[in-house]
């Protein structure tokens, strides 16, 4: 079975659950958006799947268990990541935060020597993700759209077969969101790729399935139609049953 | 951000590296020249054997850099390792000088011991000494950075870690008098594998064995700081867990800089064994610990040559203030803590490019 798998997924914090008995399957080449109010648990099940949090339950991902292993172990399984405030390696410039990404299989004596040249996938990455021109300029001097896709880059070169992207187009004018929607469609031709958004437009344009989460729990999972159609839906996000371009 | 018909292929590097590595060697053969040929030329003996022992500073100052500079790890306790390379040293130095079957002086002298202790034996044997000299505190550094690194003990705490493990260091040597010492160290060294150190001439190469080895440890910190792992290792510092994310282990890239940092207080450690004569609990507890951070911190604690300027300066002004106003020295080394850290974080070697952008 290949994509991921979440089954009876449950996160307690102090007493609080949030995350309470989550079930996900998301195949290999799905655009999965996980959608809900806030504090309904989406960044948390991101956390939960990459390590950072314990949870109860199961979660598979190529016919790997994830729960249990730690952070590094389940990023080199192909599980990448994304923060919902870019995290990039400030200090470094544009080209070294690929080239670390692209790294972690390299053999460590190898390590101690400069880098000689770009390698191919980083030069690739650059490209795709459309910094070549500032490849040389530190990332944390990068406009807050470009660091988001120098994120983006970084999963690329990290291979990742599943990429978990939190709010990727927060902040970005609409002709970056576009151009991102269209690069995450691209990726999904051979990777799973899970996207917590909450900007509806951008949802609707790019999303081929859709799970909706509300206070720990999946209230709803479907495609876009299927969603703005459910009242369940509605109910959540605007406490009535509005007309549904209201809602999606 | 548009899409790729075939992977481009690798533009190479910008010309910009040849020129630094112009400057490099450039650098590295000026400090040469200051070291070898302009410093013995203009100092005196006595002044040529104070700057032995600054240099011997500096070297666990290139240490400090990378671990504290690049690595965001505060080694508030670099005494530790400077200590067991420096009593590595004087074991050996001090059971040569009473000869082959004979207790060092101070053991006759408080005649607690009839025999050898079982540990002091193996540094009888040269080559033993010194590679203990380094590998010891690195295997120390090892076992003490696994505990620590793994456990996520970081920042702050890590700081307060290492100053107690210091100041543990110091308690245990002058509590074990009979075979260390005591308070007084290992003290009144006169030779140095076959050379005596009353001999200027001997304690001239002395120095000049000093000076080889600090440019060797710029050299292997030059190589860590611009390879990939200096980049990683600047991306633990600044995002430990993000780069969990990319599949690395931060522990083990820490670990790396520890060890070596380790590695480079216990050779200076060992220079400062025959460079001055003596090594004691008071040259490496809390006190000298936080002095070899001064110095890191003034000059300049991420830069390559920050750390070992910082610390000859440092080292330099203390002597100087001393033989002057001795009792104003401690409040001028406080200032001299916070001054940078507050008003000037990236220390004197951040000055030129501040004044350069102040001018544009």
């Amino acid at each position: 079975m290949s994509g991921l798998t979440v089954r009876d997924l449950r996160v307690v914090f102090d007493g609080f659950v949030a995350v309470d008995g989550v079930d996900l399957e998301v195949p290999a080449g799905d655009v999965r958006f996980v959608i809900g109010p806030n504090g309904a648990g989406k960044t948390t099940l991101i956390d939960a799947i990459t390590g950072l949090v314990r949870a109860t339950g199961s979660v598979t991902f190529d016919d790997h268990a994830l729960l249990g292993r730690k952070v590094h172990r389940i990023a080199r399984l192909g599980v990448g990541r994304t923060f919902q405030t870019a995290a990039v390696f400030e200090e470094l410039t544009v080209l070294q935060n690929l080239d670390i990404a692209a790294g972690w299989s390299r053999h460590p004596l190898s390590l101690l020597r400069a880098r000689g040249q770009v390698p191919s996938s980083v030069a690739e990455a650059l490209t795709t993700v459309g910094l070549s021109a500032v490849r040389d300029e530190l990332a944390g001097t990068l406009a807050h759209g470009q660091k988001q896709w120098l994120e983006i880059g970084m999963l690329l070169v990290q291979d990742a077969k599943l990429l978990l992207l939190d709010e990727p187009v927060a902040g970005m004018s609409q002709s970056e969101r576009d151009a991102t929607g269209d690069l995450l469609g691209r990726l999904a031709a051979d990777r799973t790729v899970l996207v917590i958004e909450h900007d509806m437009d951008f949802l609707r344009r790019f999303a081929r399935t859709v799970t909706v989460m509300h206070a720990g729990k999946v209230l709803s999972e479907g495609t876009v139609a299927e969603v703005q159609a459910d009242p369940r839906v509605q109910e959540v996000y605007l406490g009535h049953a509005p007309s549904a371009s209201e809602v999606a | 951000m548009t899409a790729v018909a075939s992977p481009p292929v690798a533009p190479p590097i910008k010309p910009s590296r040849k020129r630094t590595g112009w400057k490099t060697a450039a650098g590295f053969a000026s400090g040469a020249v200051a070291l070898f040929a302009l410093a013995p030329a203009a100092l005196d003996d006595f002044r040529l054997g104070l700057l032995a022992k600054y240099l011997c500073l500096a070297i666990i100052a290139v240490g400090i850099g990378l671990a504290w500079g690049r690595g965001g790890m505060l080694t508030l306790g670099q005494g530790v390792f400077f200590g067991l390379g420096g009593y590595a040293m004087a074991m050996h130095l001090k059971l040569a000088d009473a000869g082959a079957g004979n207790l060092p002086d101070f053991m006759q002298l408080y005649g607690q011991l009839d025999a050898l202790p079982w540990w002091w034996r193996p540094f009888a044997n040269p080559v033993f000494a010194l590679v203990a000299t380094v590998a010891l505190p690195m295997l120390v550094a090892l076992l003490l950075g696994q505990l620590i690194f793994r456990r996520r003990v970081r920042g702050a705490y890590f700081a307060i870690l290492s100053q107690a493990l210091a100041a543990a260091m110091a308690i245990f040597l002058v509590g074990q008098q009979g075979t260390t010492g005591g308070t007084n160290g290992l003290t009144d060294i006169q030779g140095f594998f076959g050379y005596d150190l009353n001999d200027p001439v001997n304690r001239k190469m002395i120095y000049f064995i000093i000076a080889g080895a600090l440019l060797l440890m710029l050299a292997v910190a030059w190589q860590l700081m611009r390879s990939r792992y200096g980049e990683l290792l600047v991306a633990v510092r600044d995002a430990e867990e993000r780069v969990r994310f990319l599949g690395y282990d931060p522990a083990n890239v820490k670990l790396v800089a520890y060890v070596v940092a380790a590695g480079m207080a216990g050779l200076a450690g060992a220079l400062f064994v025959p460079a001055v004569g003596i090594i004691s609990p008071a040259l490496v507890g809390v006190v000298p610990s936080i002095e070899f951070v001064v110095g890191v911190a003034v000059g300049g604690r991420a830069s390559l040559i920050g750390p070992a300027l910082g610390a000859v300066a440092v080292a330099w002004a203390r002597t100087a203030l001393s033989e002057r106003v001795p009792s104003a020295w401690t409040y001028f080394e406080g200032l001299l803590f916070i001054l940078p850290i507050v008003f000037l974080p990236g220390g004197l070697a951040s000055l030129p490019r501040l004044l350069r952008k102040a001018r544009k």
